[in-house]
């Protein structure tokens, strides 16, 4: 049993003249939760579906669950589960319908399905809505089910591509819980997702843009790396202040929150950060303060995000 | 073990699926029942009844020998009579009958001379009724010189057409069992050309293919329902056509369900095979349009196999709706038994199997 659930090296996907993946090196630990966060279009499905071995990559080398992908594919469809980006379940079929037929095609027995699937519904709180048809539930009920048949065989991996796009914040949080659930039980799962709240809970991260894994490591690290980097501007014309910031050399990016900006100086200033923009900001009225670095800073920093907004 | 168990869910799931689709479910019996009943009557090579009048210039008992004659053809409706050629010539302008039979006034002459009796006045704008109208310029007709009712002539008639399996000529005869060729190919292909599309198109493709399914057992497990929905069509047009066109089974049913099958599952995985090429549910209606055409047209469906050219033949052989249109008129009609008609039920087997493998081997569990 290898440490790690999932081990790519120089993988990349080429669509035409689209590099859709671009040469990611990958390290994923077993019974964690790994999260891919980038925006739309950063290959995070491209890589997940490489993954799953559905789709071959242009060049490099994958090792999921100790399988050599893509050639035991087969082997490891077995103990994956795969919640797609779109929901993929039949819409004119009713939850347990749909957790019956993947059941059967999973090779559950008769009676061992029976089991799994109510205990799953239970689980899951679907038991009330068992018979309606998936067509007729709302978007947090048909992530549930989702997740629930993607769990249906007990697979030790799960894919989860951007799970909660359709999904209002209250059963995200709950929707998470479950996930931490899961992780107690030893399962190992992969979430993509381009929300940043969401990509805080990961125990890792991968930062994707274009293709490329910018930035891996866990969320309370990546921010930590930006101590000492993040300024908030108060009062003061902020509109203003903000197009004279952006034309510093040493600022990377610069946006209005509310009744503040937020300021991220690059790395390789040599002042503390306060003393370069009030040096350089010579408006009498501003305040300056250090900030705690969020989520978004890290990818503005990797990314680049920054300057040309 | 488990494999049956994967191709049942499938065909479980499809059953469901189509037991819910209303308007899917709702074409399964009214394809057959509205085709039969629209083809049955109005496809309709054969011409009867044209509408008809006579103009009797000479008033004689021959006359309406003759007039009698003609009537009991059935090719004739005579719905009126008139005194002039010139009256007649109007009423066909005007479209209230399609001929004029007249008869001049040396008709008792003539028919002593052997010579041409009387004059069809036809309209020749439709050729149907034109030819049929031209096959009665040489009716034998049994009369003798001034012939009196009674004396019929003893002499045979000039010749004789026995006609088998049809022996009244009715084109629903010929057309039903043809028709369930048709409305087969149009249905069952259509159906399963849509079959692996629309889970593409609707996203459960992605998820099916990271299951441990086989391509073989899905393809199996999507065809098993349409194959009763073959059945049901078979049986409602066959069975109206009993009731309603009375059309007799002259063969075995065993032989009727042996070629049934063979050449259902020939259609089934022909559509399959689209469904394998098609990237949409509009491209694979398309493609199963292409294949219907020449079905229709090229099977011996509207026109006879024989008098079609060399090439149109050729073309003919690749479709399962010429052989099975062969099989069914054999068996149905003529009383065959499949073992007399084993060329086009291999034909139809082998294609089955060789469909099926293109289509599986086609078929990737990969979204490259």
């Amino acid at each position: 049993m290898t440490e790690q659930a999932i081990t790519t090296r120089g993988l990349s996907r080429r669509f035409g003249d689209l590099l859709a993946v671009d040469n990611v090196d990958l390290d994923i630990p077993r019974g964690e939760i790994y999260g891919f966060l980038g925006p739309n279009g950063s290959g995070k499905t491209t890589t997940i579906r490489m993954l799953c071995g559905l789709l071959t990559p242009s060049s490099g080398k994958m090792s999921v669950l100790g399988l050599d992908i893509p050639a035991a594919a087969e082997a490891l469809r077995r103990r994956i589960g795969y919640m797609t980006q779109k929901f993929s379940l039949y819409d004119d079929l009713s939850v347990s319908e749909n957790m019956q037929f993947l059941a059967s095609i999973h090779g559950l027995g008769r009676q061992q399905a029976r089991q799994r699937i109510d205990q799953l519904l239970d689980r899951y709180t679907l038991t009330s809505m068992r018979n309606r048809r998936a067509a007729d539930m709302s978007g947090g009920q048909r992530q549930r089910l989702a997740l629930a048949v993607a769990t249906l065989h007990s697979p030790d991996l799960l894919f989860l591509d951007e799970p909660t796009s359709a999904v209002d914040p209250e059963n995200r949080r709950d929707f998470w819980e479950k996930l931490f659930d899961l992780v107690d039980e030893g399962k190992t799962i992969l979430v993509s997702t381009h929300y940043m709240d969401e990509a805080e809970r990961c125990h890792q991260l991968a930062v994707l843009e274009t293709g490329s894994l910018r930035k891996q490591g866990a969320p309370s690290a990546l921010m930590a790396e930006l101590a000492d980097r993040v300024v908030e501007i108060r009062g003061g014309d902020l509109r203003k202040v903000k197009q004279q910031a952006l034309r510093l050399p040493q600022v990377q990016s610069a946006a209005q929150q509310g009744m503040q900006l937020r300021v991220l100086l690059r790395a390789d200033i040599n002042a503390p950060a306060i003393d370069i923009l009030r040096g350089q900001l010579d408006t009498p009225s501003l305040e300056f303060s250090i900030a705690r670095p969020s989520l978004e800073d890290v990818f503005v920093a990797c990314t680049e995000g920054g300057k040309e907004r | 073990m488990s494999s049956g168990r994967r191709i049942g869910a499938v065909a479980g799931k499809e059953f469901l699926q189509l037991s819910r689709d209303r308007v899917t479910f709702g074409m399964v019996v009214m394809i057959p029942l509205i085709q039969l009943l629209l083809f049955g009557y109005a496809i309709n090579t054969m011409v009867r009844d044209i509408p008809v009048a006579i103009v009797d210039l000479s008033g004689s008992a021959a006359a309406r020998v003759i007039v009698e004659q003609v009537r009991v053809t059935q090719v004739v409706d005579i719905v009126s009579s008139y005194n002039t050629p010139a009256e007649a010539e109007a009423a066909i302008v005007a479209g209230a009958i399609r001929a004029a039979l007249v008869l001049p006034h040396d008709l008792t002459h003539r028919i002593a001379g052997g010579e041409t009796v009387g004059q069809w006045l036809v309209d020749g704008s439709d050729t149907m009724v034109g030819s049929a109208l031209l096959a009665l310029r040489n009716m034998p007709l049994k009369l003798e010189a001034g012939a009196p009712a009674g004396a019929y002539s003893s002499q045979p008639p000039s010749f004789e057409v026995a006609l088998f399996f049809n022996p009244e000529r009715r084109s629903e005869v010929n057309v039903v069992p043809g028709l369930t060729a048709i409305i087969l190919t149009m249905t069952l292909i259509l159906f399963t050309s849509a079959a692996l599309v629309r889970e593409t198109e609707r996203g459960n493709m992605e998820l099916l293919i990271t299951t441990p399914i086989y391509p073989l057992e899905l393809m199996i497990g999507k065809l098993v329902p349409y194959v009763f929905v073959g059945i049901v069509q078979i049986v409602i047009i066959l069975g109206l056509g009993r009731l309603v066109f009375n059309v007799p089974l002259n063969g075995a049913f065993v032989d009727l369900a042996i070629i049934t099958l063979a050449f259902i599952a020939a259609s089934l995985t022909l559509g399959l095979l689209i469904s394998t090429v098609a990237k949409t549910q509009m491209q694979a209606m398309q493609m199963t349009v292409f294949i219907l055409m020449p079905s229709i047209l090229l099977s011996g469906f509207m026109f006879p196999y024989d008098a079609m050219p060399i090439l149109a033949q050729y073309i003919a052989e690749l479709l399962p709706a010429t052989h099975f249109i062969r099989l069914i008129r054999g068996v149905y009609l003529r009383g065959a038994e499949a073992g007399q008609l084993l060329p086009d039920i291999i034909w139809l087997l082998g294609f089955t199997v060789l469909m099926l493998a293109v289509a599986t081997k086609r078929f990737r569990k990969s979204l490259d």
